[in-house]
């Protein structure tokens, strides 16, 4: 038997070894009670990652040329940068992430998603927030902190929708029927807790009761780090913890080893946001610390880069070796646990104060954000779709070839959006610290790697556009059939609506 | 960690943790910053903006300015010069002394004062050739200098610290810089039609500038010939036929940006401060 890919219905559930389909839930049904909840997750985020792109796309465009759609104050670029920012981050990494979530608690747990309609109600209120959000960003009310752009009443209906998304994330771990919590739940599980933490902490004193002068800026920090750190990271690790061993037929290669990784995020991780200050106008012991923690921080990315290496390495002798590459699934992800660990890498170097006063203020802190959101955590998230989308409907992907473009369009994208916004960032800082390079000289040398970040950007687009287009497809093959019986039940004319459409 | 109380109560003390050391400490250290009174003015730093001004900030930050310009100069770090304040008149004794400690034109030197006589030293070597040089009527000083590219591209004369920020709602660090510094724009003397004029087409007065123009906050009217223009209207050359007068928002936008000014001279961040002949003259008098 050659590996089935994993997009497919076809692979066997009971794969993973521990489900006594007896006693506990179902896997189908399991996947039925997070049919509707996630399929509405899913669509909305896809929709604000194809608008957030095409926002980015736009402010790249401006990068070349300041006069292109200059004359409309909603499109300056100003604006564009920090909405397209916003609706990537809370529209598509968070709301994908959040579905995700659900999903991975409800399948490790053998447990049904609970409170299903609130999860409904919080979908409404998440993506009505998002919305006025970016419009109110595009329209100039915004708060003027990174990543927390959103005005004040938008900050409390997305905290408000978190918490209901929360509750039952929380709920269906606590009706968990498995006893071995593993290393995704952990992960899920913290960062059901840091995010509301974080986000209303950030909220209360940047924007309801804002703290005075410089301190804003320590808190802004603090925000931004711990929002990759503690709440998107921890989602894409439990993608990857989950998938990675699933999809190559191998147990994980260590729970300690994961374990260990787990506490080192959580206690050290933390910390590590402030590395955009050093040198700034706040008590040296702050970035310090920050630099202190993102070199431990190295530890718990190693271990838990040898992990995975380990486990994939046992899956060679076995029938699953080449799984990678026949799997769309496992291609991602191999991408994003590469792209985690690069990032990992990159962000301690970047915190050393000597690469910071080069790195900082360029295009190479763009890149590492970029690195992370669309390389790491966008990758394993598109992963995660790709698998768990078609056992949700019960419908294969149309077309498999088009995951594969899917997979090649956003990988380029991202290494020439990383890269070049990368090398570039580094050139331009090494200008920056020589003072006989003027100023103006320094900008102009950006622009032709912000070009090569553009085609990486449209690359991504397109990509996004390929899934967008082959999850539509699957929609519709997946509600013909309601169509049909509702149509032949209304009006009896079932057999005739749709002629010739399923061939 | 299969009990997942036990995770929670973890996972809590990380939020614990990250909430005394990220959060609470900084609010004790910097949070309740005050104003201070300059040694050397007597007025209390920093002085809260005007009210067009305090709406300009409003503007830039509606603008997302941040997202190109930084507010905040970086200071890696100080030496020290030597300043000869004052020859006095025993020039052949100086210049004696002064080839002594190797200095080479010294007799240019003498006659340029005050002048900076040497540079990159330690506190320690500057006050020692300093305390050789003073000598009777002849007086050197040692000179504090600020480094970095930042103060090198003139970006400020000193290190932006907590002190520069207290009266700042939203504090717009910004964290790239497609655009120049900004924390010292109100002491670089640009006249603000210039400054209007920048915003309205940058490339007029900047032809290679990257920034992209701010039209939609000026008023745009055809205007015949030797009709009279506005008082605020920008100058008939940058579009030929029209007037382009600011709107309130752009005026305050300016205002916001010549308010920007971080060089008092702080006891945390002092600004270099060379000796000046008239400063000289005046504590040498009561002297004897």
């Amino acid at each position: 038997m050659s590996a089935p890919s994993s997009t497919s219905l076809q692979e066997t559930e009971a794969s993973g070894g521990v489900c006594n389909a007896d006693e506990h839930d179902s896997v189908a049904e399991i996947d039925a009670s997070c049919r509707w909840p996630l399929l509405l997750l899913f669509t909305s985020g896809i929709l604000w990652l194809v608008l957030g792109t095409v926002l980015a796309l736009i402010a790249a465009i401006k990068l070349h040329k300041g006069d292109f759609l200059a004359d409309t104050s909603w499109l300056t670029l100003g604006r564009i940068r920090p909405a397209s920012m916003n609706a990537v981050l809370y529209g598509f990494s968070s709301q994908v992430g959040i579905g995700v979530a659900l999903w991975l608690m409800c399948r490790l747990g053998h447990v049904k998603l609970a409170f299903q309609w609130p999860v409904i109600v919080a979908w409404k209120l998440w993506n009505a927030a998002v919305t006025i959000g970016v419009v109110a960003i595009l329209a100039g009310a915004t708060t003027g902190f990174e990543w927390l752009e959103m005005p004040r009443g938008v900050a409390g209906m997305l905290f408000v929708a978190y918490a209901l998304f929360g509750i039952s994330l929380v709920a269906t771990f606590a009706m968990r029927r498995e006893s071995e919590v593993f290393p995704s739940q952990w992960y899920l599980l913290a960062a059901a807790f840091w995010f509301p933490w974080i986000y209303s902490a950030a909220s209360y004193l940047l924007i309801v009761d804002p703290v005075r002068g410089a301190l804003q800026a320590s808190i802004s920090g603090w925000f931004t780090g711990n929002l990759v750190t503690l709440w998107l990271t921890p989602i894409g690790l439990a993608g990857i913890f989950y998938f990675l061993p699933r999809l190559s037929g191998q147990p994980l290669h260590s729970r300690e080893l994961a374990s260990f990784g787990f506490w080192v995020l959580l206690f050290v991780g933390n910390f590590g946001g402030l590395t955009g200050l050093i040198g700034g106008p706040v008590p040296k012991w702050m970035p310090a610390v920050s630099t202190a923690a993102n070199v431990c921080l190295l530890v718990a990315v190693i271990s838990n880069a040898w992990n995975w290496r380990e486990t994939c390495r046992a899956s060679c002798t076995t029938s699953h070796r080449n799984a990678w590459k026949t799997d769309s699934v496992l291609r991602f992800i191999f991408f994003g646990a590469f792209a985690y660990l690069v990032h990992g890498v990159i962000a301690a170097l970047m915190s050393m104060p000597t690469v910071a006063s080069v790195t900082n203020f360029t295009y190479a802190v763009v890149a590492r954000n970029n690195l992370v959101l669309h390389g790491f955590v966008g990758m394993v998230l598109f992963g995660c779709l790709y698998y768990i989308i078609p056992r949700l409907v019960q419908v294969n992907w149309p077309s498999e070839s088009s995951i594969r473009a899917h997979f090649l369009c956003s990988a380029i994208g991202v290494l020439l959006l990383s890269l070049g916004l990368g090398i570039g960032g580094v050139l331009q800082g090494l200008k920056l610290a020589n003072a006989s390079v003027p100023f103006m000289d320094v900008v102009r040398g950006t622009v032709p790697f912000v070009g090569l970040s553009t085609l990486g950007v449209l690359l991504l687009l397109i990509g996004q556009l390929l899934f967008l287009s082959n999850y539509l497809k699957l929609l519709r093959a997946f509600a013909e059939p309601m169509v049909r019986a509702v149509c032949s039940v209304c009006c009896g004319c079932g057999s005739t609506a749709k002629p010739g459409v399923r061939s | 960690m299969n009990n997942g109380l036990l995770l929670f109560f973890g996972i809590f003390l990380s939020l614990g943790g990250s909430f005394w050391a990220l959060l609470l400490a900084p609010q004790v250290q910097i949070g309740r910053a005050q104003p201070v009174v300059l040694e050397t003015t007597g007025e209390t730093y920093p002085a809260p903006r005007s009210g067009l001004a305090q709406q300009g900030a409003d503007i830039y930050r509606a603008q997302g300015c941040v997202e190109c310009h930084s507010q905040q100069v970086r200071q890696s770090g100080v030496n020290f010069e030597v300043w000869l304040a004052d020859s006095g008149s025993a020039w052949p004794q100086l210049a004696a002394t002064m080839d002594r400690l190797k200095i080479s034109d010294a007799d240019k030197f003498i006659t340029q004062a005050p002048v900076k006589i040497l540079g990159g030293l330690t506190m320690l070597e500057a006050s020692g050739i300093a305390s050789q040089l003073t000598n009777g009527e002849a007086k050197a000083s040692v000179v504090l200098a600020t480094l970095g590219p930042d103060i090198q591209r003139g970006w400020g004369k000193r290190a932006t610290v907590t002190q520069d920020y207290l009266y700042d709602n939203p504090v717009q660090l910004g964290s790239l810089r497609i655009g120049p510094d900004l924390s010292n724009y109100g002491t670089r003397a640009v006249p603000a039609a210039l400054a209007l004029q920048h915003l309205y087409s940058p490339q007029s007065t900047m032809p290679k500038s990257m920034m992209p123009p701010y039209r939609y906050l000026f008023n745009k009217r055809q205007i015949a010939e030797g009709q009279k223009r506005a008082a605020n209207a920008l100058p008939a050359t940058v579009e030929p036929g029209y007037e382009i007068t600011p709107t309130p928002e752009a005026e305050a936008l300016v205002a916001y940006l010549m308010s920007l000014n971080a060089s008092a001279s702080l006891a945390e961040a002092p600004v270099p401060a060379p000796p000046v002949k008239s400063a000289i003259a005046a504590p040498a008098a009561p002297a004897p």
